[in-house]
């Protein structure tokens, strides 16, 4: 690490970094508030990983109670204390119903942002574009820096929410107020909903952060030759989903903006004719159907933010490990606009049944059923980069499979909920449970781990153990599956949300076979991420040394070290004379010819087209290399 | 000592597992791979777990859909809901062709295409004519989907006819209370401040004399194949009145009535002699999360003919009549008419003034 350093600094004559120039910098610099796009990488990724684990374990809870609802909770007494009731009469310890749902609402919150949005794209955005497109570090190392130590202190507020008395935020994870907005309602909504909101907004701070260094560094930093038909389909993605969060993230600023007026400072926005605790609140004129437009204005491009990174990941990570091409570069970034363009014009397909106007439900319906035809195009075209390739099963490519697979089931069952007269009776049932973790949840974690998995050796310069990682895949693949698909039937059945016990109904009441299963099976994939554990963190310390290039990978960032240091490259940063798909191409001598090499050293190979960009790359004039070039 | 054990057997399963696994490393380490070899052994395991993974999957998916079919339809009780069961399983038709269709290329394509030593991928980077075709048959399919979809829901949520019975269902932190409108068959007006511990609707009976006659029920009762009017409204938080058999939903808000119109098909008696199921009842479950009692926030609902539904509602007293005290809210002038709508006898407020 220290002789690469050195090396850098000869290189480096743009960056800000001069006042460590000719040290390496102390222990805080360099690991703790480290301006360095790698390091906040990892601080992302091992925050994440953090809620990860922690959104599972609640999870697990929730799921003890619902797989289990005679079961003896009181051996958790010693961690949850007053949250377990102890009857009187049977000595038996059950989960208090209103910590139930302050499980369910932490989960929800913890997976969609702390874990998918902040651990998925702050770990990956960071990490990969500079080193994917040819760049030292990001356009701005401190604000990177700073994005990160935001969503730090926000994770920090949400951590501290969860050991308050009155328990924290309880409403669902989409907040919608009233109940959000009256502590007398439940309550979640006091001190709980507070710190949630103030975490959030912290969280958006540093999702904006980190936004706009991605959206910038892609569109400023690009070494020469990179231009956008030549970037990987991961940048892309992460280009789209910067920009996404860009534009939709402070719409739930301005909706947690106003719900903190409301519950603080006496304002209607989202409150009218209320009765509750034996009064009659003083609020009228506001809707609460106002929040759920703003909620969902950010909640629906969400879910892209969430999905299409690890789309991004697993089309990289498919084309590498199939030695071929991705299929439909351009239809792929194509289809990833268009989604990242309708995941803005149908939010309120989340409120068929909320009294919207009927029409409106009309007009959302449409638009949301067109989103399945660039997503079915998405598929097609990652099962025909697998037709006839040559597959090597790294863990990386099975869990890219098993979050196409999962994208597959879950996407599916999209149309029905688009559909908004089928939505009538699926509506927040455990239908759209199973829905949503599966196309959304499970596809985007398993890209997630993918990505893990494949950028492992550039990010710690070791391998982590393949074996370990084959056990994980399988263990949690079939795990996933055995957790959410028999959701669908219970949902179908009409088994309601956030719903603690299912006794009460004698409509619902039949599910105690299946309600079990789904819990052992969630029991068991939550003890298989712990054999990723400790292959990830044994891995970092004791992992057999890296290869430069272990999956024979055509990116510019396996032209690195194997451990990169500052300025990620101790040389000139290589330019880039090809797209990032040259696997298995006629005539060449392997199956992959990276990005840097030029047509010139492969004529054996090169298209006709190709040849004739040979004459630009020889020329050797800056004004001839192709247009985006870094360095005018 | 029991959780001791416990801790001391799991620390030894986990030391004895750490050990296999370093063993194991040792092994292969010892073995060495190959130089050139860009496969790990498990290569062909992963190929054929696949094959087996979609084969059972698909099996037991078949299997499990039509084994227990008559436990997750619920049977259809109304007449929009025969609708939007249709568009369910025609939609479920379509996807699971294409599900299963990509799920065996896919799969296969996984195991066919496993790495081969000395074998080389197709450089097979575009095909517009493809990309086309999958572009243009998803989009048709959904195009027929929107067009039924929207077909449905435009139906559903038009208007209901003048006829239709009336009738409020209000939700509260955790229970349902139904509003029938009495004899005059007129919702009376209300207003959220004169909402109290008994006026739980807030009945404006000072402005209103429609509210006179207005009777409260803790039980939903309908009439068969008529068409009914659900007006929905929330007194505290969000609620969702959620029909099951009846395929019906809607949220109720606080501050924005809500309604639903739909026509139910068979009476509870049918439905009972249908499932075989004596005991069965239809239910109002509450789908929206409400608090600490939302899963038992439930209102029973009895369906009954078009007779014994007029009967019972007949002999519902109204709510003026339950709560005669709140007859000094009303004006003067409107106490003697408020008497008679209500089917009060005696003024008790004026014995009481008298005394």
């Amino acid at each position: 690490m220290a002789t690469t350093d050195i090396h850098i600094q000869h290189e480096l004559h743009h960056h800000d970094d001069h006042e460590h120039e000719h040290h390496e910098g102390n222990f805080w610099t360099n690991y703790v508030f480290s301006e360095d796009h790698k390091v906040i990488a990892k601080q992302f990724l091992i925050t994440g990983i953090f809620w990860a684990l922690l959104g599972g374990i609640l999870s697990v809870i929730f799921r003890l109670q619902l797989g289990f609802p005679d079961a003896d909770l009181s051996w958790l007494q010693p961690v949850l204390g007053g949250w377990i009731n102890i009857d009187p009469i049977t000595q038996k310890g059950s989960l208090d119903p209103e910590f139930y749902l302050a499980l369910v609402t932490m989960h929800g919150t913890i997976m969609v942002f702390f874990v998918l949005t902040a651990g998925l794209s702050g770990t990956f955005s960071n990490f990969l574009i500079p080193l994917q497109i040819g760049a030292r570090d990001m356009a701005s190392g401190f604000m990177n820096m700073l994005s990160y130590w935001f969503f730090f202190v926000s994770s920090v507020i949400m951590f501290v929410s969860l050991f308050l008395e009155t328990g924290p935020a309880g409403g669902g994870w989409t907040v919608y107020p009233p109940l959000s907005a009256l502590p007398q309602a439940i309550k979640g909504s006091g001190t709980g909903m507070t710190l949630w909101l103030v975490a959030m907004a912290l969280f958006i701070v540093s999702s904006l952060l980190g936004g706009i260094n991605y959206i910038t560094t892609v569109i400023n930093m690009r070494t020469r030759g990179m231009s956008f038909t030549r970037m990987p389909l991961t940048i892309w993605a992460f280009f789209f989903t910067a920009i996404i969060g860009l534009l939709s993230f402070p719409v739930l600023f301005a909706a947690a903006l106003l719900l903190i007026f409301d519950r603080s400072f006496g304002t209607s926005f989202y409150l009218s004719d209320i009765f509750i605790g034996g009064e009659a609140l003083a609020n009228e004129g506001g809707s609460p159907v106002l929040f759920q437009h703003l909620f969902w204005f950010l909640g629906h491009p969400e879910v892209y933010i969430v999905l299409l990174p690890a789309l991004g990941i697993s089309s990289e990570i498919i084309a590498t490990n199939s030695c071929k091409p991705i299929f439909g570069y351009k239809a792929m970034i194509g289809s990833m606009l268009f989604i990242a363009i309708l995941s803005f014009i149908v939010w309120a397909h989340h409120m068929f049944v909320t009294g919207m106007n009927p029409f409106l439900g009309s007009v959302f319906m449409l638009l949301t059923l067109i989103i399945a035809v660039p997503s079915a195009v998405k598929i097609f075209n990652y099962v025909t980069t697998l037709w006839k390739g040559n597959i090597r099963f790294t863990s990386g490519m099975l869990f890219s499979i098993g979050m196409v697979s999962f994208f597959l089931t879950g996407g599916i069952t999209g149309i029905f909920l688009g559909n908004a007269a089928i939505d009538i009776q699926l509506h927040d049932t455990y239908f759209v449970v199973a829905h949503f973790h599966l196309v959304m949840g499970s596809a985007s974690f398993f890209g997630m781990l993918a990505g893990i998995y494949h950028w492992f050796p550039k990010m710690f310069g070791r391998m982590m153990d393949e074996r370990l990682g084959a056990i994980h895949f399988w263990v949690t693949f079939i795990g996933v599956y055995m957790v959410f698909f028999p959701m669908h039937y219970i949902g179908i059945a009409g088994f309601p949300r956030r719903y603690y016990s299912w006794t009460n109904f004698d409509t619902f009441a039949g599910w105690a076979d299946l309600n079990m299963l789904v819990s052992v099976a969630a029991i068991l994939t939550l003890g298989a991420q712990f054999i990723f554990l400790f292959n990830f963190f044994y891995s970092i310390f004791r992992g057999r040394l890296a290869p430069a290039n272990p999956w024979f990978a055509t990116t510019l960032e396996w032209t690195t070290p194997r451990l990169p240091g500052h300025g990620n490259w101790p040389g000139e940063i290589p330019s880039v004379y090809r797209w990032p798909y040259d696997y298995s191409k006629p005539g060449a001598a392997d199956d992959f010819i990276p990005q840097h090499i030029p047509y010139s050293e492969t004529p054996e190979s090169n298209l006709p087209h190709e040849n004739e960009l040979i004459k630009l790359e020889t020329s050797n004039g800056e004004g001839a290399i192709i247009v985006e070039g870094k360095g005018h | 000592m029991k959780s001791l054990i416990i801790i001391i057997s799991v620390a030894l399963i986990l030391g004895i597992l750490y050990l296999i696994f370093r063993v194991g490393n040792l092994m292969s380490i010892a073995k060495g791979r190959p130089k050139d070899a860009r496969v790990g052994p498990d290569n062909k395991i992963h190929a054929v777990l696949f094959v087996i993974f979609m084969i059972v999957s698909l099996v037991g998916f078949f299997w499990y859909s039509w084994a227990n079919f008559d436990r997750y339809q619920l049977p259809i009780a109304s007449e929009h809901g025969a609708r939007t069961d249709a568009l369910f399983w025609i939609t479920m038709a379509v996807t699971v062709i294409a599900f299963v269709i990509i799920s065996i290329i896919m799969f296969v394509f996984v195991f066919k295409y496993q790495y081969k030593e000395g074998n080389r991928a197709k450089f097979y980077p575009d095909n517009h004519y493809l990309e086309l075709t999958w572009t243009i048959i998803p989009a048709v399919v959904l195009t027929i989907l929107i067009i039924t979809g929207l077909n449905a829901w435009t139906d559903i949520t038009s208007p209901a006819s003048k006829e239709a019975e009336v009738i409020e269902v209000m939700g509260q932190q955790f229970a349902w209370i139904a509003r029938y409108p009495g004899k005059d068959n007129q919702l009376g007006d209300y207003n959220y401040k004169f909402i109290d511990a008994v006026n739980e609707f807030g009945l404006d009976l000072q402005n209103d004399k429609n509210t006179f006659d207005d009777f409260k029920s803790l039980e939903l009762h309908l009439p068969v194949n008529k068409e009914i009017l659900l007006k929905i409204r929330a007194k505290d938080v969000l609620h969702s009145v959620f029909l099951p058999h009846f395929r019906v939903k809607m949220d109720a808000v606080p501050g924005m009535p809500t309604q639903f119109k739909f026509i139910v098909t068979k009476t509870t008696e049918q439905m009972r002699t249908e499932t075989g199921n004596p005991n069965f009842n239809y239910e109002l479950a509450c789908t929206e999360i409400c608090g600490r009692g939302h899963f038992s926030m439930k209102m029973s609902v009895i369906v009954e003919d078009e007779a014994s539904y007029e009967q019972w509602k007949a002999s519902q007293e109204s709510w003026l009549k339950q709560n005669p005290d709140y007859l000094n809210k009303i004006p003067v002038e409107l106490r003697e008419a408020a008497m008679i709508k209500a089917g009060i006898e005696s003024d008790p407020g004026a014995v009481a003034s008298a005394d």
